[in-house]
């Protein structure tokens, strides 16, 4: 039994066709861009941030009134940073920690940039982390290329104004974005912001994602520098590593030991991103929240869309077979076996849906173009289209196969009846 | 004859009772997928301020020259912020209906009582103009007066949630308040109010973050080196040390927003603002032509991203869903009026109408939009539920089902229906009644 019979009856009932044909060519168009956002989203949670996450915690205190403009500001500052770090070294739940102004995935960043020479324009922007000799040990980075800081490097410096410090450390990929070549050690590069000492690579680290974590940019997702300085700022964060299986501890013995150094400092209670201690998995699922809800929702969306079209499928087939019980005991009584009758209506979604697979590749590619340019977002690999045409192929065999198999059931009395 | 076409349509639902529940269940979860993600959207891009939000305009200067774009800004690339010494001679020149240069705060409340824990509540500084100029809602006292900007007096307002836990709820204008040290007086109460998004200063702060405790003048929040809550972008090394350096800095990090009532006054601003870029050039501080740029608050929440990309295509897909479920209900609909051809025959035979047979399947349309509006109504209902658990949670806290969002739920399913229906009412009408005879 040919084509051309199914093709000369699908004529017929040109409507149903082509809605059938339709709505399988739009379902593929969405779930094909939808199933591609969740890809994305989940290559974007994925990706390593390059620190050790179990067991980190970040702590956020400021103690109103200390000014960093007058030496004795500096100074009182500084041996308040001090004591903090050598209560919370000592702190039996606490294996390392270290003064900072921002962290990984935090959503606080400051960015400046390094360039290759005083006056040279642009340069690669990379965000950068206050750091002293305990910061490699502390996130876990792992160095590639050089040395870590030594306890002699560590200087002192505000948050805003000029940075020149005699060395940092950077990540590769800020390495390579300005040292092509591969031989960024050793070298000099100067801060932007009106640095006129330059600042030596003394090392190189594998990994460090920046505190912006949405990001399209790569300079901006992976571009890090370390300067060896303490921030002499009232409001500052502190990165502690807590001994394995002791976090929960230092949860609260971390915030207790500040506030016994200072009692007049203040560090938050609030929940979620406001939360003044915060443990590094926190961080990461607030960072990436917006992302697992997106990803959530498409997914949602096409279990909801591959659903109605198969029921879609179901109800217009069923009307079908009802509507030819006639015809079809008409063949059997003619001597068409059961097969024939169940490959008959198997063949005929095969048209239909493929007819409706070319429609929606038609449509995904449109979709996306106009995505791309509407929403910023990337092309379409081809991978997707093929996967969602297979399946929306096989859910379309498989949504008609019930009729059929109620279809191929008419015994060929049926031909002998009147309506 | 209504009653008669509901009596007619309840029992041919009833008998095709699985096509039915199908184009039930289509409209219903299209419908709920494209009213939850609108509920989002809703909450997102919503006027904060409608009756006043045309009237609101943000300016902005080129402080930094084209050579500061190197691309990747959003839009534009103008700074969203001023330098302090722009926004000053916008205060000074006062060219506007009325104007305010604001930036965020993050001062620490010190309680007199020694048993409470010493907060940071975030907050603005502000010009006394500020709360006139956005209606902002007092439960007691008011703002400041413009002779205290002048003076640069140690005055605060402070919201209603600092004044229930510093004062339980009490009036507290005329009281002190410790902030970073120093004694204010307080001299206004607001009653509950915190716009979202957050829209007088996009530029510094999260459009759906925490409301503002407390609002101080500008002027004294310099005179006591308040620092900024918000960002700082410099683009080259600092003048001086310190606050100081900061104030006389090309670094940009102070909000300014103008209230211009009329078309002639938006002109008039703009081609003010034009001259004061070309002023600036004139006396060499600027080495490029005036660049400036003056936007009402709608185009300024496009501008700085408001909604961000991924709702909107959220919302595209949703409604992507609801048409697959509208083709869905076209084609189920066709199967189950053609299905009766004999009985629309015979009762064209007996004379009805054309008008009548499409009354009699539209009524039947309606109620299966009617059936699926109930069930969307349902979902968006879980939908939204499902929402608070995974958007972020200042996001969530706005989505919310109110009744203009069960009424749109409803008229959007029986629409969809109804559209769905247009075709397969057609068909119905045309049936011959002759030929559906002449078969039985």
């Amino acid at each position: 039994m040919g084509i051309r019979p199914i093709l000369s009856a699908l004529r017929r009932h040109k409507a149903g066709t082509l809605l059938i044909a339709l709505q399988i060519g739009l379902t593929l168009a969405i779930v094909c861009n939808a199933l591609f956002i969740i890809g994305g989203r989940i290559a974007k949670i994925e990706r390593p941030s390059g620190l050790d996450e179990r067991d980190l915690l970040f702590v956020s205190t400021s103690h109103a009134g200390l000014k960093a403009d007058t030496p004795a500001g500096r100074a009182a500052l500084a041996a308040g940073i001090q004591g903090d770090l050598t209560a919370l070294r000592h702190l039996p739940d606490v294996q390392d920690a270290y003064e900072t102004n921002a962290l990984s995935l935090s959503n606080i960043n400051w960015t400046l940039g390094l360039k290759l020479s005083p006056d040279a324009r642009g340069g690669a922007p990379g965000a950068f982390f206050f750091a002293d000799d305990h910061t490699l040990a502390t996130l876990g980075l792992k160095l590639v290329a050089g040395r870590d800081f030594k306890a002699s490097e560590i200087g002192r410096h505000s948050l805003l104004g000029t940075l020149e410090p005699p060395v940092v450390i950077i990540t590769k990929h800020m390495a390579d974005s300005l040292f092509p070549k591969g031989d960024a050690l050793g070298k000099q590069v100067y801060f932007v912001g009106g640095a006129t000492k330059p600042s030596t690579i003394i090392g190189i680290v594998q990994r460090m994602q920046t505190g912006n974590s949405q990001s399209e940019r790569d300079s901006f997702t992976w571009n890090s520098i370390l300067i060896p300085m303490h921030m002499l700022e009232p409001a500052r964060y502190y990165v502690v590593r807590a001994k394995p299986g002791r976090l929960d501890a230092a949860l609260h013995s971390v915030p207790a030991a500040l506030y016994a150094q200072d009692p007049l400092r203040v560090i938050p209670d609030g929940t979620g991103a406001d939360a003044g201690v915060r443990s590094f998995a926190q961080i990461r699922a607030q960072a990436y929240r917006g992302d697992i809800a997106m990803a959530q929702l498409m997914g949602v969306i096409s279990v909801i869309l591959l659903a109605v079209t198969a029921a879609g499928i179901v109800g217009l087939s069923s009307f079908w077979v009802g509507q030819r019980r006639k015809q079809i005991g008409v063949r059997r009584a003619l001597g068409a076996t059961r097969g024939d009758i169940l490959s008959y209506f198997l063949t005929e979604n095969l048209l239909i849906s493929m007819g409706g697979v070319l429609l929606g590749v038609a449509l995904v590619i449109g979709l996306n173009l106009w995505m791309v340019t509407r929403f910023e977002m990337a092309h379409l690999p081809v991978p997707y289209v093929l996967v969602g045409a297979v399946v929306l192929l096989l859910l379309g065999q498989g949504a008609v196969l019930a009729p059929a198999l109620r279809a191929s059931r008419v015994p060929p009395v049926e031909a002998t009846r009147s309506v | 004859m209504f009653g008669y076409y509901l009596e007619l349509a309840f029992r041919s639902l009833r008998r095709s009772l699985g096509l039915t529940v199908l184009m039930v269940l289509a409209i219903g979860f299209g419908v709920a997928a494209s009213m939850s993600t609108y509920a989002v959207f809703r909450a997102m891009s919503g006027d904060p301020i409608p009756w006043k939000s045309s009237k609101l305009f943000f300016p902005q200067i080129d402080v930094w020259g084209p050579a500061s774009r190197q691309g990747g800004q959003r839009g534009d690339g103008l700074p969203a912020d001023m330098t302090y010494i722009d926004a000053m001679a916008l205060m000074r020149q006062h060219r506007a209906a009325q104007q305010t240069a604001m930036y965020p705060i993050l001062p620490t409340v010190y309680p007199d009582d020694p048993a409470e824990k010493s907060r940071a509540v975030p907050g603005h500084a502000v010009y006394a103009a500020f709360f006139a100029m956005l209606d902002v809602p007092f439960r007691y006292g008011s703002g400041w007066s413009s002779a205290d900007d002048g003076h640069r007096a140690r005055v605060a307002v402070i919201d209603s949630q600092l004044n229930q836990r510093l004062f339980g709820g009490a009036n507290s204008v005329g009281k002190a308040i410790r902030l970073d040290g120093h004694s204010y007086r307080i001299t206004g109460v607001l009653a509950d109010w915190h716009p979202q998004p957050q829209f007088y200063d996009l530029a510094n702060s999260n459009a759906f973050g925490p409301a503002d405790q407390v609002f101080v003048p500008f002027a004294t929040a310099v005179d006591q080196q308040l620092p900024t809550n918000g960002g700082m972008g410099c683009g080259q090394a600092l003048p001086g040390p310190g606050f100081a350096g900061v104030l006389s800095s090309s670094c940009v990090w102070v909000a300014y927003m103008v209230e211009l009532d009329d078309a002639a006054q938006v002109a008039s601003y703009r081609s003010y603002l034009n001259g004061y870029a070309r002023e600036q050039q004139q006396a060499g501080r600027f080495s490029w032509p005036p660049n400036t740029q003056l936007r009402d608050l709608s185009r300024w929440m496009d501008q700085m991203g408001v909604v961000p990309p991924e709702s909107k295509v959220s919302l595209v897909v949703s409604f992507c869903l609801l048409l697959v479920c509208m083709v869905n209900a076209v084609g189920l609909l066709l199967a189950k009026f053609l299905r009766r051809s004999n009985e629309i025959g015979v009762r064209r035979a007996l004379g009805a109408s054309r008008a009548a047979i499409a009354s009699q399947f539209a009524v039947e349309a309606g109620v299966v939009g009617l059936a699926g509006g109930v069930l969307g109504l349902l979902l968006t209902w879980l939908g939204v539920a499902w929402m608070h658990g995974v958007l972020p949670r200042q996001i969530a806290v706005l989505t919310r089902i109110d009744p203009s969002l069960l009424w749109q739920t409803l008229l959007l399913a029986i629409a969809a229906t109804l559209l769905a229906g247009l075709y397969p009412i057609l068909r119905a009408t045309h049936v011959r009644p002759a030929m559906q005879l002449k078969i039985d």
